[in-house]
């Protein structure tokens, strides 16, 4: 690990200034993922701006049935929250999916959609890996691939977004609140994260020196009739083979609204409008759902190892969304 | 580039001066002797070295000591009671032979006090049905939160059997109370 200089901010506005003049500069807030690459060489900062104690750790209720939550509330709180777990389930559920208690307790909510992908190449430095180092290649493409992406991909990169919270956020409507050099503005959830094209080394839209102050989260009738399903190797704590976020608002038997997002397919959490536009208006049974789900999945692009996913987002979509409609979470 | 941090580890006050780049985990163990954290991973992955970290279960593996100062530990040594009487939990694990070959216990510990306050306070789980619940409970809801602890001895089923002993035994203490 090289040199770190280590700044903590008081002022949100001087820690923007302090990382945009230094390109060797990054943010840290919880630390639970840039630690990491930092021990692994995956990143290098010279400069470190701790933006943890900043005074954004704070859930306000906003008119009309939002919330804005600070960029730094701490998964566990934002998880454990009155108004998160009463309106927005889908959000409480997606963080308890996420990490350990112990990690949960550390990760901040900003971190949390800035983390970056598990790809075990992007994290082995002795591999070619386009994200970590433009230009050298993607070994996954001929490796290891169970967990890469089957949507939206590219030749230069395959692999996905790993944050359970950003899927959420997703189907939600949510957007985020960036103070940059030139002052704030908002980004909504479904621009924020990128796909890879010629460029996967950029995982969102965001420039040097910007700073995620808040997510904000629009009040609507679908959101306390939602929920996440994360599929995954083992019970507990590991990262999605595939996962679904999804709410719902239905008359008697049929879909007046629905939203979906899936994880564990793209390089940025995919809101899955096809499959939202199909639903709209029919009447929601296993066939609907599944037929839904596979106009979204038309597009779909897969290799012996990833083929599988296919199936299971089907399969997880309308499980899920039966499950919603049943009144279960 | 070094730093000046203040530490309270186990009740003590302790001032130390880390390189920026120390996590919490080296700055306890190989700059203030403190050695009930252990280094298992080092990623983040195995849980060993947790502490009680302002309150909180917390990995000190994954912290820069510099972003901690000011913090107060309570590693599992410093659990037990002045006089030496165990932690409920400590006792738990004792009585339903949760300690097994011991490298990952200390970790096991500090979590197992962190879950049951975090169960004590309702706050939900994976596993948890019914999100406005007050009262989470049960045997999936400990498994559940214990998984960011992980031992390859097998203990698991004592580990579980000790939390449950030593979430009875602070609850009825706090009705007596």
């Amino acid at each position: 690990m090289k040199e770190l200089t280590y700044h903590r901010a008081t002022d949100a506005a001087a820690a923007v200034a302090l990382v945009a003049d230094d390109p060797d500069a990054r943010f840290l807030g919880g630390g639970t993922n840039l630690v990491d690459h930092l021990k692994l060489g995956v990143a290098r900062p010279g400069t470190l701006v701790d933006v943890s104690r900043l005074p954004l750790d704070t859930v306000e209720e906003l008119p009309g049935g939002g919330l804005r939550v600070g960029a730094a509330v701490r998964n566990s709180d934002l998880a454990a929250h009155p108004a998160v777990r009463r309106g927005f389930p889908a959000v409480a559920r997606a963080l308890l999916a996420g990490a350990s208690g112990q990690i949960r307790h550390q990760a901040t909510t900003a971190g949390n959609l800035l983390q970056r992908t598990r790809c075990v190449y992007f994290q082995d430095v002795t591999t070619a890996c386009n994200k970590r180092e433009p230009g050298t290649g993607c070994s996954a493409l001929e490796g290891y691939g169970r967990y890469n992406a089957i949507l939206g991909a590219s030749e230069a990169c395959v692999t996905t977004h790993p944050s359970d919270l950003a899927v959420a956020l997703t189907a939600l409507d949510a957007a985020v609140v960036v103070l940059g050099p030139d002052g704030e503005r908002r980004v909504p959830m479904t621009e924020l994260h990128r796909l890879p094209g010629h460029h996967p080394e950029h995982d969102t839209v965001l420039r040097h020196g910007d700073l995620i102050t808040a997510v904000e989260l629009p009040g609507s009738a679908v959101a306390p009739a939602s929920t996440y399903a994360k599929a995954r190797d083992r019970a507990s704590y590991a990262f999605a083979l595939v996962s679904v976020a999804a709410a719902l608002d239905l008359d008697g038997d049929v879909v007046r609204d629905v939203r979906l997002a899936w994880g564990g397919v793209a390089h940025r959490p995919w809101r899955a409008y096809v499959a939202e536009e199909a639903l709209r208006g029919a009447v929601l049974t296993e066939d609907s759902a599944r037929a839904a789900a596979s106009a979204e999945l038309a597009a779909a692009v897969t290799t012996d190892q990833t083929a599988y996913k296919v199936a299971m987002v089907r399969n997880l979509t309308a499980h899920t969304l039966l499950r919603l409609a049943g009144g279960a979470r | 580039m070094d730093a000046d941090i203040a530490l309270t580890v186990d009740g003590e006050r302790c001032a130390v001066t880390v390189d920026t780049r120390t996590t919490l985990l080296d700055a306890l163990r190989e700059r203030l002797g403190v050695t009930q954290p252990k280094k298992g991973c080092d990623h983040g992955q195995c849980g060993s070295c947790t502490v009680l970290l302002d309150g909180r279960r917390h990995l000190t593996c994954l912290a820069l000591a510099v972003a901690h100062d000011g913090a107060e530990i309570v590693t599992a040594g410093g659990l037990a009671s002045p006089d030496g009487d165990l932690h409920p939990v400590q006792q738990a694990f004792l009585d339903h032979d949760g300690y097994q070959c011991g490298y990952c216990t200390p970790g096991q510990v500090c979590s197992a006090v962190g879950v049951l306050d975090e169960l004590r306070a309702g706050h939900p789980s994976l596993v948890t049905d019914d999100l406005a619940a007050e009262d989470p409970d049960g045997d999936d809801e400990i498994r559940e939160r214990m998984s960011g602890n992980l031992c390859r001895c097998g203990a698991y089923a004592g580990i579980l059997a000790a939390v449950r002993q030593a979430g009875q035994q602070t609850t009825d203490r706090e009705v007596r109370a």
